[in-house]
């Protein structure tokens, strides 16, 4: 690894969820913050040995949740009592037992649309490049690889330092990833 | 250890908390049977997706044919209707519905199942559902496309459907949300959506998957377009997991909401057959009853075609046959306590309306709906027939055949005898079958494509339930004997 390369972070890569479990306790331990585990899938209680806080996401879907409710009922109560006002089967122009259904699925709709669009949005995604998809190991981070990288502008970055954290934590590869 | 080759099931399954199942099966009905590595199960599953366009095999482009054929018949029978207008059905005076909302009844009901597995078993924690929610999603999603047609053409004037939305139009007119039929609108079309957010969700870290593998410019493209660039960060997982969990949350009550509202279709009428309380839960039961029966219908085939039998194993067969039963049961017990509540009302028309669905004109229709709905199913109470593929790959056919005709019975049967003798009338079909034909064609068209192309089986899903994705795991029967390094089990907070 050559000095003159510009770098942006680091790229070490584990075998199993077991190793990357105890590498992630490591540089969590070490002080990092500017830092990812990339793995194929969820491994329980990853987030925890990173030390990464819980998702904002059901504050998201809340508050879009009840705007859309709300909404809901207002197009509901607004057309029927006041655009378009008109007696159906002798019910008055608010009919709110009649009204529940409709206003119902409007909620559930409103706040999946802000679960869904809020996801992707929250992880930054959707995200054509980035650094790590020039490593070729990497390809397999969706097959059977786990991977932690370290970015090169978290302030307790030192090439030498942090290449021996990731050795000595496990890692069976280490890659230097350049911007 | 990623590579559990070496390692063994302990002898005695009951230790690992599994169903004890007859010899032939016993020590192999773990999730996923077999030592598998991660790596085998991306391969494993992704076989059929990663053939070269032009090595599909044979019986995938004849299949594939078929159902385009029955497809772009389906597109000609919409042509004809537009042209000649709803005469060309069978309907009649006091028959004005038939079979444009059987079939609607019938396919959305088909894909309630889908949701259940997606999201009911995911909220109560049932793993056994990773295998199959994908498949079940798909067709949850490709079922209320066909229902949505059937609604959207039953109306016959289909370019004035836009009148059904809350849309400000020259007349000043806007939708009467007092009527089921409104309600029907809405909870459709927020099911169609919210089942396709949450299967693409789901899709996106095996559309990844696809990507990184891709060995072909187009596939890394269409993939890597699908994919939204995801790289597998943790920190991505946490909030995915959320939203996954947020929109299974959201779906369970939404697919119960769906079918109660389709039931008030019937239900909020004052007509006898329709008129009745126990319509919601009997819907929502006679719902994912069906559905469990077309996600067997489809799987049984796949898991033998596409050599995923150790994936989909012979317990998640059992198990989706025990729901069948209960579903069954359930139904059979409403079909009993709807002739209670008729005799037990003492109201004549009602006690009339029942009798000749049993004995009237239409009562083949009523018994081969007892047959298969609730006599056949009750086989199920043996263990070795729920365990017998070819029985059940028969029956859930039979449910199929019975669920269609609940719809006819319910549909057709209440309206053909009116409150004026002089109004009764009889319902003969005349090109209906074309229709139902055609959304046939249009959901195993959509099927056999999403088998073709997007992973059937949720990758990272099984890879999370496997033993060895425990960060703890250190093989069978080590658990406890201090062979576990002390740091991995001293966090004790996850």
């Amino acid at each position: 690894m050559s000095e003159n390369v510009p770098t942006w972070g680091l790229l070490a890569q584990y075998e199993d969820p077991h190793a990357i479990y105890k590498a992630c306790e490591q540089v969590r331990d070490a002080g990092y913050e500017q830092w990812d585990a990339c793995v194929p899938f969820p491994v329980h209680g990853l987030d925890k040995a990173m030390g990464v806080k819980p998702s904002r996401l059901p504050w998201v879907v809340l508050s879009v949740g009840l705007i859309g409710s709300g909404l809901g009922l207002w197009l509901e109560a607004w057309t029927s009592g006041s655009a378009y006002p008109f007696i159906v089967g002798g019910k008055p122009l608010f009919s709110l037992p009649a009204f529940v259904p409709v206003w119902y699925e409007v909620t559930v709709l409103s706040s999946c649309l802000a679960a869904f669009f809020g996801n992707w949005i929250l992880n930054g995604l959707p995200r054509p490049h980035h650094p790590a998809f020039a490593s070729k190991a990497f390809e397999r981070v969706t097959d059977d690889k786990f991977f932690i990288m370290i970015e090169a502008a978290d302030p307790k970055f030192d090439r030498a330092k942090t290449e021996a954290l990731l050795k000595s934590s496990g890692a069976t590869l280490v890659e230097v990833l350049e911007p | 250890m990623a590579t559990a080759n070496t390692t063994t099931l302990p002898d005695d399954p009951k230790t690992r908390g599994d169903v004890v199942l007859d010899e032939q099966t016993a020590g192999r009905e773990a999730l996923v049977r077999g030592d598998y590595t991660f790596h085998d199960i991306t391969e494993k599953v992704l076989a059929v997706n990663e053939k070269p366009i032009l090595k599909t095999p044979a019986p995938f482009k004849f299949g594939i044919a078929l159902a385009g054929a029955g497809f772009a018949m389906f597109g000609g029978y919409i042509g004809y209707l537009f042209w000649e207008g709803p005469g060309i059905w069978g309907n009649n005076n006091p028959v004005a519905w038939a079979w444009d909302i059987v079939n609607f009844v019938f396919w959305v009901g088909i894909g309630h199942a889908g949701t259940l597995i997606s999201a009911i078993l995911y909220l109560f924690r049932q793993k056994w559902r990773t295998s199959i929610n994908r498949y079940a999603e798909a067709m949850t999603i490709f079922a209320v496309l066909a229902a949505g047609s059937c609604v959207a053409l039953h109306t016959g004037r289909i370019w004035m459907d836009y009148y059904l939305f809350p849309i400000p139009n020259q007349m000043g007119l806007w939708p009467n949300f007092r009527s089921p039929l409104e309600w029907d609108v809405f909870a459709v079309n927020t099911y169609l959506t919210v089942s396709l957010l949450f299967w693409f969700t789901g899709l996106v870290p095996d559309f990844a998957t696809l990507r990184d593998r891709a060995t072909v410019k187009w596939r890394r493209l269409f993939y890597g377009i699908l994919a939204l660039g995801w790289r597998g960060s943790m920190r991505h997982w946490v909030t995915y997991e959320k939203a996954y969990q947020i929109l299974a949350a959201f779906s369970a009550p939404l697919v119960l909401s769906v079918h109660t509202i389709v039931s008030f279709d019937f239900a909020v009428s004052q007509l006898p057959g329709w008129h009745t309380t126990i319509f919601p839960p009997y819907f929502v039961a006679g719902a994912i009853f069906s559905g469990f029966a077309m996600v067997l219908t489809l799987m049984i085939p796949a898991r033998e075609w596409l050599g995923l039998k150790d994936l989909v194993t012979i317990k998640h067969i059992e198990n989706m046959n025990k729901i069948i039963l209960v579903t069954g049961t359930m139904v059979g017990y409403a079909y009993g306590m709807e002739f209670f509540v008729a005799a037990y009302s003492g109201n004549t028309y009602e006690g009339f309306t029942f009798i000749n669905r049993m004995g009237g004109p239409y009562w083949w229709a009523y018994w081969i709906m007892m047959t298969c709905n609730v006599i056949t199913p009750q086989l199920f109470w043996f263990k070795k027939f729920r365990t017998n593929v070819k029985l059940t790959f028969v029956l859930s056919i039979f449910v199929n055949i019975g669920m269609w005709f609940e719809r006819f019975v319910i549909t057709v049967t209440s309206l053909h005898r009116d409150a004026l003798v002089s109004s009764w009338d009889y319902f003969v079909p005349v090109t209906e079958v074309f229709f139902l034909l055609g959304t046939f064609g249009l959901f195993f068209f959509l099927f056999l494509l999403f088998i073709r192309f997007f992973p059937v089986i949720a990758m990272s899903e099984v890879k999370a339930v496997m033993p060895q994705a425990n960060p703890h795991w250190e093989g069978y029967g080590h658990g406890a004997s201090g062979a576990v390094p002390a740091g991995a089990v001293a966090q004790g907070d996850h």
